[in-house]
């Protein structure tokens, strides 16, 4: 019997292999992730962290991945059992997939002869093939869609897991984080379009290219409020503290997982993780240059130590990020409900759809070609003068009639007392 | 086909994150230790014994919340659709007339988020 592999076929085995590989990169990023945090929480708080598993505690997160894999999955009586199963797979699995538009790195040139091999006695035909394979699951035009429409589908898990549990703790998680996660994807949403209207297409891979060359391109210094937006609202969509109010586990045992045990448990705990890895590669992307580095790469295009410089660079992006949002937990104490909904209704909203007009206003009197432009064209452009000073003035008036609006209850209140 | 193609990958991937999910769920289910007792078959409450039913009633707020989410989200979609239109080289002077047609957009939105707000749609005490 022939098999004919024909370049098309060839390809997606090839990417098959890249996503397996970097599928397992992530299944192994993540139990240092939470190793690093635990340890940097340790640092901030004055204390060694976990240091008894390994040297340095390195195999500290390992054990207990495994010591949740072989513990008794508990399911009280009440639960709903379809989706009591079925909410941790709908979790995990939007995590992962969100992965798939993230580029790590240039495309690299493979080159192969063609012939033909045996295997189990099946004759192999190889057509000849040049490729140029991108180093990334896929890439596509609707990138940015794609992200914002998998990002959205995460809410599912966590509300049918609240749901399904029939507890009061987990209901009131799961109908929290709805109604958060709901709030900031609006704002999330808005904040790009910043970018978008800078750079004009969804494809991740073309945004990184217009932002080759240099720290200078990279568009958070055309974009500092969209960033900001971006940030705290990815904040909020991957319920990192100081937006943790699913979980509040001062309040609510541990919010919408509490009646969850073992590997289902482990679930949930890796998709924030992951969820936290893809936010920092997109955030790295859209606004830090993603794989590129701050000056040029000095390899070949097209080769893998090229690929190695730029994967190089965008985990460099990823850590110090996350690192950040590490930073922030050890830092802010948690929000209260109302400020969380007043922050993203009555300030991020309005702000996002500010950023929004200011940018679109000066695209189009200044049209920006998407060129290399050097460090001096970049600060003296008068595009990127009157934004930075518009969005000061619009987010400082923003943040005065905020104060003035939130704070007149309490204003009034007090001149009652009085 | 040529359209397609990107999205195989992705196929591939859920069915890996899928795969992974079952069988890691389905095997710890199978090692792990199965001992039923009565307290663990309760709802966890910090150690009290529940009362009552779990779905008690839900605030009418975040009802609102999600009315509100829907309303703005399909804004949100029309607008990014907009932003990558705006850059379109191809007709002339085509920016000043989609800004001012953005604008006039979201004066009315805006009109709208002031009177919910006014209400008081976003208050929270």
């Amino acid at each position: 019997m022939t098999l004919t592999l024909t370049p098309f076929a060839i390809e997606m085995l090839l990417r098959l292999v890249l996503i397996l590989v970097i599928f397992h990169v992530l299944l192994i990023i993540v139990p240092f992730m939470v190793l690093w945090e635990r340890k940097l929480l340790g640092f901030i708080q004055e204390r060694p962290g976990p240091n008894r598993v390994g040297p340095w505690g390195i195999l500290q997160t390992i054990v207990d991945g495994l010591k949740l894999f072989l513990k008794e999955d508990i399911r009280p009586a009440s639960v709903d059992r379809t989706l009591h199963t079925l909410a941790p797979l709908m979790t995990v699995a939007p995590a992962i997939l969100v992965l798939a538009i993230v580029p790590f790195a240039d495309p690299v040139r493979i080159t192969l002869d063609g012939g033909e091999f045996s295997l189990l006695g099946l004759t192999i035909q190889v057509a000849p093939v040049v490729l140029d394979l991108p180093i990334g699951i896929t890439s596509l035009e609707v990138g940015i869609l794609y992200y914002l429409a998998i990002t959205g589908l995460a809410v599912y898990g966590i509300v049918l897991a609240g749901w399904a549990s029939n507890s009061k703790y987990s209901l009131l998680g799961g109908i929290r984080s709805s109604a958060q996660m709901l709030s900031y994807e609006i704002a999330l949403g808005l904040s790009l379009v910043g970018v978008l209207l800078i750079a004009g297409t969804f494809d991740l891979r073309a945004i990184i290219e217009q932002q080759d060359g240099g720290f200078w391109n990279w568009h958070v210094w055309k974009q500092p409020v969209g960033f900001l937006l971006f940030m705290v609202a990815g904040f909020a969509e991957t319920n990192r503290l100081p937006f943790d109010l699913p979980e509040g586990e001062s309040e609510l045992g541990a919010g919408f997982h509490t009646e969850f045990s073992s590997m289902k448990f482990a679930m949930f705990f890796m998709a924030e993780y992951m969820n936290m890895f893809t936010f920092s590669a997109v955030l790295a992307t859209l606004f830090l240059g993603g794989y590129t580095g701050p000056i040029a790469s000095p390899f070949a295009e097209l080769g893998w130590l090229n690929v190695a410089w730029g994967v190089f660079w965008l985990m460099a992006k990823i850590f110090l990020i996350v690192s950040f949002m590490i930073f922030i937990r050890g830092t802010l104490p948690r929000f209260r409900y109302d400020q969380l909904m007043d922050l993203g209704w009555k300030v991020m909203f309005p702000l996002a759809l500010a950023n929004m007009v200011l940018t679109a206003g000066v695209v189009a009197v200044f049209p920006p070609g998407n060129r290399w432009v050097t460090r001096e064209e970049i600060i003296g452009q008068p595009s990127t003068v009157g934004l930075t000073l518009g969005l000061l003035v619009v987010g400082v008036a923003q943040i005065i009639i905020m104060d003035m609006i939130l704070n007149a209850r309490k204003r009034r209140l007090l001149a009652n007392a009085r | 086909m040529d359209y397609l193609a990107p999205y195989i990958p992705i196929l591939m991937l859920l069915v890996i994150a899928l795969g992974f999910g079952i069988v890691t769920l389905a095997l710890s289910g199978l090692i792990g230790p199965r001992v039923i007792t009565f307290t663990k078959l309760l709802p966890y409450e910090c150690g009290n014994v529940p009362t009552g039913e779990a779905n008690v009633r839900i605030p009418i707020k975040f009802y609102l919340v999600a009315l509100l989410f829907l309303l703005f989200d399909m804004e949100t979609v029309l607008i990014l659709a907009w932003a990558i239109a705006f850059r379109d080289p191809t007709i002339p002077n085509f920016q000043p007339y989609a800004f001012l047609a953005m604008v006039f957009f979201l004066l009315i939105l805006v009109v709208g988020f002031i009177y919910e707000w006014r209400k008081g749609a976003l208050e929270w005490t």
